[in-house]
């Protein structure tokens, strides 16, 4: 029996007459890396949006662990422990690598008294050094994270997500814009999260050979409609899922 | 109540509100076209309008007639808005937004002063010498209010159908729909940011203009103009012309009512208490949206 | 910012603050004033520019303060109504332990009552970004000198004037200016530890990316209600403090200054680099002494001489000093590549 972290039920959302998504249903399961693939405008980053708070759904359900969490705003989302990157990077750009991981913590249990906490305590600035080493950003650690190449920029996000030690991670296209030859590497630290920090990865992802690799299960929109789920094979050999990329619809 | 009392006195109130609310409506057109081709957010604004009232009304003093003194106003200001661009809001333009936003409140101060410094703080009228007519027995409408009230809708015809037909109207949507696109089409966006913000500028001189004739000027009313354009602009969306023209007017007749009820130290009060109650009803909109005012 | 810096800064102003009013007794109105000037940038700073909520509207608490000091020194030994009626304070007395008793909870309650009010007005614009926050806040500030410009209770437009003080005039002049002093160095320690803890990382992330904030899990309200209110609260202080050396309270020149203070403490905040602790600081001290220098030179040009200046420092001058500097010698504040081999 697996266990479903997140759970989309029958949701609609619609922008002004378009609509962006239709009835849409999916699992995500607990503890593993699953797919979300589709043709440019077929609603992916609609349905981030919506499972992640950041705008109201016109019908159906979301749950998270098994709270109804469509009528929660972000920041309330993301301290249950679901935490979304964004599409074009982003990350604190006036503040160095180091002061954008230390404020990345968990805002979970934080108190009133919390706000005015000691900020690099030695196992908090331990953490933090592991990290930016893992991404590979440790030289670069006081250096104003805006200044970093968008590549490095894109890594850091990832650390502070991890930092942020989140259930499960929604990552909106972690390699646009990467340069191919670091494409490796960030597959390989992906996996590693989930493996080692076992974190859920709910991803979507443009490079099909990445996704195909990386995930176990696939999910695949068109049209803000639902099209095929299965494994990695069966949406390979899915003639919906090419005839969707090929524009035959 | 007199106002119960005397019913024909709403007449009054709301024929005076409406007039001087097609000034305050032509004003915030003016905003709303430099906020939304632009993306600026001009608190100098009212300024700009007394500036164009103090124009017609120097004229004025100078034996011209007041009325020749709109004309005048609208070129005086379009090359007053022109060298502002040049100076400043082309260098803040592409900054972030409370840059154009302090800039211009700087300007605001600057205008002010200077006018003070020229005309002193007296409040001033221009004397139009139109006659004041009776109707309906007590009610009393200046001929001259009539007339402001129709070149207030001439010129906001003459806007929009300049937007329309023109080529620099073209040049200006299309550069308020897609900046970057409008350049690779051949625009030159510097000269359409330009020319929208001279535009704007010899919008306010109208009003101003106008305003000089009809009600008062003073050198610091600048601000609250400034405000009842943002309370209009912000009420209706900066793409929405008939939704301007009827928060404008709104306005007119609200501030002459609470005027008239509360008293006439309430009028600044009731502006700014107009501005925050249309800032919080946004924020509720938004709340629902799971978004908020930006 | 650089520790040994702050150091051999901290010594000399503290010495300068204490002898001042001895070396200079003719000044000491205008060095109260500086105080107050810097305790105002510093306030303003942790919303515009750590967090980058633009407030026009902060004097709003000067204000707040202001009136909130002189009623409870009143109120708690006379009627409020009456003695406004009286238009001040030659008919009412208040004995020595009454003034001071009322003085010191008077300015207390300022700061908490400012504070407070921050925190319920922040309910309401902190839906608003960028401009919208500007000029929501500015609408309040001139809202607020227009309502109470029609309150009788407490004057109305004629205002209120603050109890009497019962010693000497050069006591009361040393008394208050060691008041603004200490207040303006309170603000200061306050917000150096405040921006050294979470609450610093907090706003500065804020200011970077709210959206990114929130989707992190930040608490953003509750940080920046805390912020403003932190804010409020000294610049209630200061308006306790000012109110009691003008002698007399009145709702748009002395109490809710939109277009002087208010203008002044964005200005001092830009010319000296926003976001940064010191920058405020040397604003302050920069604007306050050529204005009083220069003031008199301009022959009522001074107010045209600061619109040109805010936007001369706003259109070429951004940064503001403090961070050119750090543009110019990003090694001396820490900006640098540092490898694992030189830390260990």
């Amino acid at each position: 029996m697996t266990n479903y972290i997140i759970e989309v039920e029958g949701v609609s959302k619609s922008y002004g007459g378009v609509v962006a998504n239709k009835g849409i249903s999916m699992k995500v399961p607990d503890g593993k890396i699953t797919g979300l693939i589709g043709p440019n405008g077929s609603g992916k980053t609609t349905l981030f949006n919506s499972i992640v708070g950041y705008h109201p759904i016109d019908e159906g359900s979301i749950k998270f662990k098994g709270e109804e969490i469509s009528t929660y705003r972000v920041p309330k989302i993301a301290r249950l422990g679901l935490l979304r990157t964004f599409q074009q990077t982003r990350i604190y750009s006036n503040m160095n690598c180091i002061e954008n991981m230390l404020i990345s913590i968990p805002h979970r249990k934080m108190g009133f008294a919390d706000m005015f906490g000691e900020r690099e305590d030695k196992q908090t600035m331990e953490e933090v050094e592991r990290l930016l080493d893992f991404v590979g950003l440790y030289e670069k650690r006081r250096l104003r994270s805006g200044d970093l190449s968008f590549g490095q920029q894109k890594l850091l996000e990832f650390a502070m997500a991890l930092m942020n030690k989140p259930e499960v991670l929604l990552l909106d296209e972690p390699t646009a814009g990467i340069n191919p030859t670091l494409i490796n590497g960030l597959i390989d630290r992906l996996r590693r999260a989930n493996e080692e920090f076992g974190i859920t990865l709910f991803v979507i992802e443009h490079n099909m050979r990445v996704i195909m690799n990386m995930a176990e299960s696939i999910y695949c929109l068109a049209h803000g409609e639902m099209l095929a789920h299965g494994s990695p094979d069966e949406i390979q050999n899915d003639q919906r899922v090419i005839d969707a990329y090929l524009g035959a619809h | 109540m007199v106002l119960v009392a005397a019913p024909v006195f709403n007449v009054q109130l709301l024929l005076d509100g409406l007039f001087i609310g097609a000034t305050f409506a032509l004003a915030a057109y003016g905003l709303a076209l430099v906020w939304g081709v632009m993306n600026v957010k001009n608190l100098a604004q009212g300024d700009f309008v007394i500036m164009g009232g103090y124009i017609a009304w120097w004229l004025g003093t100078q034996g011209i007639h007041p009325l020749w003194g709109l004309p005048i106003a609208i070129v005086v200001m379009f090359a007053f808005g022109w060298g502002i661009y040049v100076t400043i809001i082309r260098r803040v333009i592409d900054k972030d937004l409370f840059t154009s936003l302090l800039a211009t409140f700087g300007l605001a101060i600057v205008i002010a002063q200077l006018l003070n410094l020229m005309f002193g703080p007296e409040v001033q009228t221009a004397e139009s010498d139109f006659a004041i007519r009776q109707i309906l027995g007590v009610v009393t409408v200046a001929e001259i209010k009539v007339l402001a009230f129709v070149l207030c809708g001439i010129l906001a015809l003459a806007v929009v159908i300049f937007m329309k037909k023109s080529r620099m109207g073209q040049a200006i949507r299309a550069t308020a729909q897609d900046p970057r696109a409008a350049r690779v089409m051949g625009i030159d966006t510097d000269k359409v940011y330009a020319f929208t913000f001279s535009l704007n500028a010899a919008i306010c001189g109208a009003a101003g203009a106008l305003i000089s004739m009809i009600w008062v000027i003073q050198p610091f009313y600048g601000i609250s103009y400034s405000i009842r354009s943002f309370v209009i602009v912000t009420a209706a969306g900066f793409g929405n012309l008939p939704g301007v023209i009827m928060a404008g007017l709104g306005l007119g007749v609200m501030e002459n009512y609470s005027g008239f009820v509360l008293g006439a130290e309430f009028q600044q009060a009731t502006v700014v208490g107009l501005l925050l109650l249309v800032l919080i009803w946004r924020q509720i909109q938004q709340r629902k949206l799971r978004q908020v005012v930006s | 910012m650089n520790k040994n810096f702050s150091f051999k800064l901290h010594f000399p102003i503290l010495v300068f603050g204490i002898a001042a009013p001895f070396l200079f007794p003719g000044l000491q109105l205008q060095i109260a004033t500086l105080w107050v000037m810097v305790l105002f940038a510093l306030t303003w700073d942790i919303m515009g520019g750590q967090m980058g909520y633009n407030s026009l509207g902060n004097i709003l608490f000067f204000g707040v303060g202001m009136y909130t000091s002189v009623l409870f020194q009143v109120g708690q030994f006379a009627d409020i109504a009456e003695y406004t009626s009286a238009h001040g304070g030659d008919s009412f007395t208040f004995t020595n332990a009454e003034y001071y008793q009322g003085l010191i909870i008077g300015i207390i309650m300022s700061g908490v009552v400012a504070a407070i009010t921050a925190a319920l007005l922040g309910w309401t614009v902190f839906g608003l970004r960028g401009p919208y926050f500007a000029i929501g806040t500015l609408g309040m500030a001139i809202a607020a000198g227009e309502l109470m410009g029609t309150w009788e209770w407490v004057g109305a437009g004629s205002g209120i004037s603050v109890p009497v003080f019962p010693g000497g005039a050069h006591t009361r002049s040393l008394l208050f200016y060691f008041l603004t002093f200490g207040a303006a160095i309170l603000t200061f320690v306050t917000l150096q530890w405040v921006y050294k803890t979470r609450f610093g990382l907090a706003v500065n992330a804020i200011r970077d990316d709210e959206e990114k904030a929130e989707a992190m899990g930040i608490h953003t309200v509750r940080y920046k209600t805390v912020a403003w209110s932190i804010s409020a609260f000294f610049v209630g202080i200061s308006g306790a403090l000012f109110g009691n050396i003008t002698g007399i309270i009145e709702p748009l020149e002395v109490a809710f200054p939109t277009v002087t203070f208010g203008i002044f403490m964005v200005a001092m905040t830009l010319l000296g680099g926003k976001g940064t602790l010191w920058g405020p600081v040397l604003g302050a001290v920069l604007f306050h002494t050529l204005k009083e220098v220069t003031w008199t030179y301009f022959l009522g040009w001074q107010w045209v001489a600061l619109g040109v200046l805010i936007i001369i420092n706003v259109v070429f001058f951004q940064q503001g000093i403090m961070g050119w500097l750090m543009e110019k010698f990003p090694e001396k504040f820490g900006i640098v590549v540092e490898n694992k081999e030189a830390t260990r």
